[in-house]
């Protein structure tokens, strides 16, 4: 169960995040875009998944991510993501609720490049009881 | 009237016309690549099957990615999109050595200031796939 406290602590990563050229276009690619001078929409996807299960694996946090349901998403996206981007991904637990024994949690991801905000995303987790 | 901005010949109550992505197990592993998301259950049947799925399933975000194609194309590049939601509702199953269809369409609810609100529905085999989905766009 997920440790009451975590909710509304927001958990920042160490490290930068590189985006690389190669990486927008083999993302791209598998929906069919041909134009590489952006990300497509959802590609901050690749990098708010990783980095935010990194930051909320921390064991005070309690959730478990093996049992994980991805139950929505959305992205607010202030400028598309561009090769060079070094970005920083700071996580928040935003909501959680336990319905029918399952844990409902709403995690908020902010990618910074330096102290631009430039995507936000909040996904919904359901862990299966 | 005078239409000013962007949203000239875009009316609320408008469609954007239906569209089919095929989804087979190759783009699965495709997506995975490209998402760093190797979760089994969108590769391994057994896997799926054992955590009681009716079979291999798409990314939900491989959806996302699919739909977002769509609506990047009406409104003019990858650029466009300002805000993007959907619920995972049903999941799309994709059995070995078969394209399934993912069914995408889109009804403009807004229109303001050169954006342009979409309501999305999403269906795979017949089923509906996403729900609430939404998109936020600046269009071309």
């Amino acid at each position: 169960m997920l440790n009451p406290d975590s909710v509304g602590r927001t958990f920042t990563g160490a490290e930068f995040v590189s985006v690389t050229q190669s990486q927008i276009e083999e993302f791209a690619r598998v929906v069919g875009e041909t134009d590489f001078s952006v990300a497509p929409p959802t590609f901050s996807i690749r990098i708010t998944l990783t980095q935010s299960q990194e930051l909320l694996s921390n064991p005070d946090v309690g959730l478990d991510w093996t049992r994980l349901v991805h139950g929505d998403q959305k992205f607010a996206i202030h400028r598309p993501i561009v090769a060079g981007d070094q970005l920083k991904c700071s996580s928040t637990i935003e909501n959680y609720k336990v319905v029918a024994g399952n844990e409902i949690v709403t995690v908020r991801s902010d990618l910074h490049s330096a102290s631009e905000l430039v995507v936000s995303t909040w996904s919904t987790l359901v862990v299966r009881a | 009237m005078v239409n000013v901005g962007g949203s000239r010949m875009t009316h609320v109550g408008d469609v954007v016309a239906e569209r089919v992505f095929l989804i087979n197990r190759e783009l699965l592993k495709s997506y995975a690549n490209a998402s760093g998301d190797q979760n089994p259950i969108h590769q391994d049947e057994a896997f799926a099957k054992s955590v009681g799925l009716p079979d291999v399933i798409a990314h939900g975000m491989l959806t996302m990615a699919l739909v977002a194609k769509f609506v990047t194309d009406w409104a003019g590049g990858s650029g466009a999109v300002k805000e993007f939601s959907a619920r995972f509702v049903k999941p799309v199953i994709v059995p070995a050595g078969k394209e399934v269809d993912l069914k995408v369409s889109a009804l403009i609810s807004e229109v303001s200031d050169g954006r342009v609100r979409l309501d999305i529905t999403a269906t795979s085999a017949g089923v509906k796939v996403l729900g609430m989905s939404k998109a936020l766009v600046e269009k071309k």
